[in-house]
């Protein structure tokens, strides 16, 4: 009964400190802005949405990988998965949940164009370091 | 005896870890964050440490199994510590650090001698029971006190990055663990699955604190507002 209860508790608790920590991440990247040949780049005209994320994510992994960010753009994706299963299941009978998935999944597109941003910059450094050398 | 992918996890693990003394030191981060990066640092000397005595004894001796679960209980209290370190931060303008401490302790004893009288009934190692008691149930207590943080750190409108990030990503480790132990109560017949899980949500805390190290400084901000899941 004991280990019932906590198992129910760990669940709730992981599920709700999983989207916090995402949210955080991706508030993280919120303030940055995004150059003009990214957006070129991922196809992100005025505002991203969730439809770029699968697009902006195939083009992260044409860059070099670099460990530091792996982590975090790993829990995004998850994230962002958990949001599509939402938006498919429970947000078809709750329409605040369904604008509120959307906008959620804008942020994670936005989240991974802004690593994009990183990963070619840091791309760039390397090859003009090599270049130098 | 160990599979090779047990090996290689085992391997990573310790890099991983490694890795968060190295990110924390690199980027000045160290000393603000000593008891997470002592925690970090003795997983390292505990995993040596359990490679040597499973090379001398072997997977399935006593020795083995003893080490591991003490070594587990020294590691699960210096989480605690390290998750109290973070509490003196978040109240430390407050000057709320003595009666912080001062709860942590109490709070430390309660568990252990709950967890004496819930094991006591067994006479055959006690205190091999006692000690897995005692780790499982720090989790629990640790996931609770990592909520309260939590829900301090949105109360208080906590905007440094690299602290909510690190209580975050503290709170998913312990609900993990809390949750596989649970489970492992109630299902024993799962132990050998549940302990391969257990293997692999290890790498979760030492990849995100590395995360929260190498990306964030001590001054990065976040907006309060955007943590919340309902909009404040």
């Amino acid at each position: 009964m004991m280990a019932a209860f906590i198992f129910a508790c760990s669940v709730v608790l992981l599920l709700q400190f999983f989207i916090s920590y995402c949210r955080s991440l991706i508030a993280a990247s919120a303030r940055q802005s995004l150059s003009r040949e990214v957006r070129d780049v991922a196809g992100i005209a005025q505002s991203a949405s969730g439809e770029d994320f699968a697009r902006v994510v195939q083009l992260l992994q044409l860059c070099p990988e670099s460990p530091e960010d792996r982590a975090g753009i790993q829990a995004v994706g998850a994230y962002f998965r958990m949001l599509n299963f939402v938006r498919s299941t429970v947000a078809r009978v709750m329409p605040s949940l369904q604008a509120w998935t959307e906008f959620e999944r804008a942020q994670c597109a936005y989240f991974a164009a802004v690593a994009l941003e990183r990963r070619i910059a840091s791309s760039r450094d390397m090859f003009a370091q090599q270049m130098d050398a | 005896m160990l599979s090779v992918t047990g090996y290689i996890l085992w391997i990573a693990g310790v890099l991983c870890e490694t890795g968060v003394v190295v990110c924390a030191i690199k980027k000045g981060s160290f000393r603000r964050y000593l008891f997470l990066n002592l925690y970090m640092a003795m997983s390292v000397v505990m995993s040596v440490g359990r490679y040597e005595v499973l090379s001398r004894f072997g997977y399935s001796s006593a020795a083995y199994l003893y080490f591991y679960y003490y070594s587990d209980a020294v590691l699960t209290i210096l989480l605690y510590f390290a998750l109290i370190s973070l509490y003196a931060l978040v109240f430390g303008e407050l000057n709320a650090s003595r009666f912080v401490r001062l709860g942590a302790v109490v709070l430390l004893a309660g568990t252990a001698i709950f967890s004496y009288a819930v094991v006591q009934q067994s006479s055959a190692r006690m205190v091999t029971h006692f000690v897995v008691e005692l780790s499982q149930n720090l989790y629990f207590v640790g996931l609770v006190l990592t909520y309260l943080l939590w829900a301090a750190i949105l109360k208080m409108r906590e905007t440094r990055a690299q602290l909510v990030q690190l209580v975050l990503s503290l709170g998913v480790y312990f609900s993990l663990f809390a949750a596989t132990y649970a489970l492992r109560n109630l299902y024993p017949s799962m132990t050998s699955v549940l302990l391969s899980l257990l293997q692999l949500f290890g790498f979760v805390l030492p990849l995100a604190w590395t995360y929260a190290f190498w990306r964030f400084s001590t001054d990065d901000r976040i907006v309060p507002a955007r943590l919340a899941l309902v909009p404040r």
